[in-house]
């Protein structure tokens, strides 16, 4: 039943995250170089109750306060990787929006390249085949 | 009236499907004559009645007849017509049924054109009808849009403003175009299984499905794009996003099979690989429509919504792709090698693009069920986002970038690598200006930029000296520039996202009336908001005055709109482009006294990259035509 209404509240905060648009607001830290950490941030990480869309993308209450609070954490001294634990801490990986490298996700990570290799391989013994019939066929 | 006539016509074209089926399937036989014609016939009859239920849904959301659910749940009186049309197709019923009304376009195309010999012919429309009794079957007893509502309602609720929009309207249907299209294709390498001639002979047959597909693949994915660019209100274009992976895939597969489908045609190498490019391409294609429908890309929970129509979904997924490939295990032909080439050649160059975009097709798919598969089985949530594409996906495609001109350059069999490399000359040269340059003058000058405009450069370079030679040969069919407009196009979408990406300037500042903003080089003199009435909504209104250099430019009008019926908001963006150039500005809220919130973007080149995909859909309709045209001037001397 609590799936079932997330499920719902989901759904619902899809349908209104445009509505939500009112909820931009300029936000902005003094030094460009701040800034600019902290843009790259946002980039980085998920708007949790959107469809694939990030912090730095999304119209959505909760981005907004996410958008802030890293800029208030920015602004207290905290590094990247502390704002990024921090965060993981309360929202889990899911908040990543690049998946981390560990044994679960190592499928999703090599999987890519072993497709590439055994296609590479199969290819490889196909034309090798090709050139001995190309070969077999030539006069002489 | 109109319910009981659409569902009446469902349950009609349910009984021709299985006729069809049955009949097209011992049509495969070489002495069951009587057979095929039934099969051809009933699949004409299918179709009639498939056009028949769908015209009555259309009629009903046309007349506000509230006394269907569907209807009721997805329509309103106000609505314009153009949305009480596209409205059929705005919600999960209705789009099933637009998806059983493609198949029926196909499916008697199929049948009138009986491309490939009344045994091919009979034998694929035995694989369609199959297909159409599945998702018939799903939609009466799982999916019914003719389920009436008593009493009918007064009004309806609406349909959601966000596909209240001309870009979004025509992109399903696009999409479905694609999709199912590729079920033809599907069928035809089922049937040459099937009838055990599985030369090239299906091949040619399904050509013109297979390019019809992915020309309507092409524009939807582009419109889909173009929607999300104007419509989300920040400009971005691609989000890596589940659903738009969905229509990636079978995008990928498709274009991978239009060139291995060459090599089969041509000289009757990678048999085996096209037939099962065919399954897997349609395959791609029902994972992506109905896992998109059945909700459980967006959440594995919103499967649990409706876990009925969910395990109906899986199962058909199952049964559908299942035989598919059992039927590929037990009949493919077990001599693969006949094929005779030299490494250096095009076979070597078209095996070399699929191994590619194969492994593209592979990282899209894990990039989008993965995290499923993760979550279902040990309930851990995580986020594969552009970062992930940015590492797997992009030097896949850079790679295919790299080699592609080279390809059309190598003869069959055998090519000449030193040849073609001395004819790309100039390519290299125009690659090398245009990284310099883009690194020169870009702003900021980045290292990403100046690789993406060489690339860019060097695909586009290498398709118009394509076409020089071509010409100067004289008299050609049109097809044979479609690989250059298709490839063209890839360059100028290229071009278009790293313009975009890397060179996107932002403002995004709160302006009383009177005041103004710059960006780049406009001005944006901020006159106002105010209040405006639409059909079905009202909005806030601001009239923005753009300046070039002090120039006037144009007035833009951005907009935030709120639908009442729907109770839902949405931002309209305003763009003014020159074409190389996009300026979008989007309302944002209110902050008293008049004074907005005003967000605006340049995004240099941001047209290139729908423009390139027109163009390369260019190249499929030239194909198609080239083709149609071929097969008018053999019948020709006949008569």
């Amino acid at each position: 039943m609590t799936k079932m209404r997330q499920a719902v509240i989901f759904v619902l905060s899809l349908l209104l995250a445009p509505a939500a648009f009112g909820a931009y607001g300029p936000e902005r830290l003094a030094g460009p170089r701040l800034e600019a950490r902290a843009v790259a941030l946002q980039r980085a990480l998920r708007c949790v109750v959107c469809q694939g869309e990030s912090l730095d993308e999304s119209g959505a209450p909760l981005a907004a306060d996410l958008r802030n609070l890293i800029r208030a954490k920015i602004e207290k001294g905290w590094t990247d990787t502390e704002i990024e634990k921090y965060l993981v801490a309360r929202y889990g990986d899911f908040i990543l929006m690049q998946p981390p490298l560990e044994p679960l996700t190592y499928a999703l990570w090599f999987g890519p390249l072993i497709v590439l290799s055994i296609g590479g391989a199969a290819a490889a013994a196909v034309i090798f085949r090709a050139r001995r019939n190309a070969r077999a066929q030539e006069p002489g | 009236m109109t319910g009981e006539i659409g569902f009446l016509a469902l349950c009609l074209a349910l009984a021709l499907a299985l006729v069809q089926a049955a009949a097209g399937l011992i049509g495969a036989r070489s002495d069951a004559e009587l057979a095929r014609s039934v099969a051809s016939s009933s699949a004409l009859g299918f179709s009639v009645f498939v056009c028949l239920a769908f015209g009555a849904l259309t009629w009903g959301f046309v007349t506000s007849d509230f006394s269907i659910l569907d209807v009721a749940q997805n329509s309103h009186t106000l609505k314009p017509l153009l949305y009480k049309i596209t409205g059929v197709w705005g919600n999960h019923e209705g789009s099933m049924l637009l998806w059983m009304l493609v198949l029926a376009l196909y499916t008697s195309a199929m049948a009138f054109g009986q491309r490939g010999g009344p045994r091919l012919t009979s034998a694929a429309l035995g694989a369609q009808g199959l297909l159409a009794v599945a998702f018939l079957l799903y939609i009466i007893l799982k999916s019914n849009p003719f389920l009436r509502l008593d009493p009918p309602p007064f009004e309806g609720a609406g349909l959601n403003p966000l596909l209240q929009d001309p870009g979004l309207a025509f992109h399903p249907p696009m999409l479905y175009l694609g999709y199912v299209g590729l079920s033809a294709t599907f069928a035809y390498a089922a049937a040459a299984l099937i009838t055990g001639d599985v030369d090239a002979g299906w091949a040619r047959a399904a050509r013109p499905f297979m390019l019809a597909a992915w020309m309507a693949l092409t524009l939807g994915i582009t419109l889909g794009s173009w929607w999300a660019y104007y419509v989300l209100g920040w400009g971005g274009f691609w989000f890596w996003d589940p659903v738009e992976n969905a229509s990636l895939m079978p995008w990928l597969a498709a274009t991978a099979l239009l060139h291995s489908a060459l090599a089969t045609e041509r000289t009757g190498a990678f048999r085996n690989w096209s037939l099962l490019l065919s399954l897997g391409a349609f395959s791609l294609s029902l994972i992506g429509t109905f896992l998109v429908r059945s909700g459980v890309l967006t959440s594995v929970h919103s499967f649990a919504n409706d876990p009925e129509r969910g395990k109906f979904i899986l199962a058909m997924l199952f049964a559908t792709i299942g035989s598919a490939l059992c039927l590929f295990a037990w009949r493919a032909p077990k001599l693969g090698g006949g094929a005779a080439f030299e490494p250096v050649s095009r076979e070597s160059a078209l095996l070399l693009n699929n191994v590619l975009l194969t492994a593209a097709v592979a990282t899209v798919f894990l990039g989008t069920l993965y995290p499923l598969f993760l979550e279902a089985a040990t309930s851990t949530r995580i986020s594969v986002g552009p970062p992930y594409f940015a590492v797997t996906f992009a030097p896949i495609f850079v790679a295919l970038l790299l080699l592609l001109p080279f390809g059309p350059r190598l003869s069959w069999r055998r090519g000449d690598l030193a040849l073609a490399a001395r004819q790309l000359a100039p390519g290299l040269g125009v690659a090398l200006v245009a990284g310099v340059v883009a690194f020169a003058a870009g702003a900021p000058s980045s290292l990403a930029a100046a690789c993406a405009f060489a690339l860019a450069g060097w695909v586009i370079a290498a398709s118009v000296l394509d076409m020089r030679e071509k010409l100067k040969t004289g008299a050609l069919p049109v097809s044979s520039l479609a690989s250059v407009f298709a490839h063209a196009g890839l360059g100028l979408s290229l071009l278009g996202i790293a313009g975009t990406s890397l060179w996107k300037s932002e403002a995004l500042e709160i302006v009383a009336p009177g005041r103004s903003v710059t960006i780049a080089s406009y001005t944006l003199v901020f006159d106002g908001v105010a209040p405006f009435m639409g059909p079905n909504y009202t909005a806030a209104r601001a009239t923005i005055e753009v300046r070039d250099r002090g120039k006037f430019v144009a007035m833009l009008y951005p907009e935030t709109r709120s639908y009442p019926a729907e109770g839902q908001a949405v931002t309209k963006t305003a763009i003014h482009t020159t074409g190389f150039s996009d300026l979008y500005v989007a309302l944002g809220d209110d902050r008293g006294g008049g004074r907005y919130v005003i967000r605006a973007y340049v995004n240099p080149l941001a047209p290139f990259i729908w423009f390139g995909g027109a163009v390369m859909a260019l190249g499929g309709l030239a194909s198609l035509v080239g083709r149609l045209r071929l097969r008018v001037v053999r019948l020709a001397p006949a008569e």
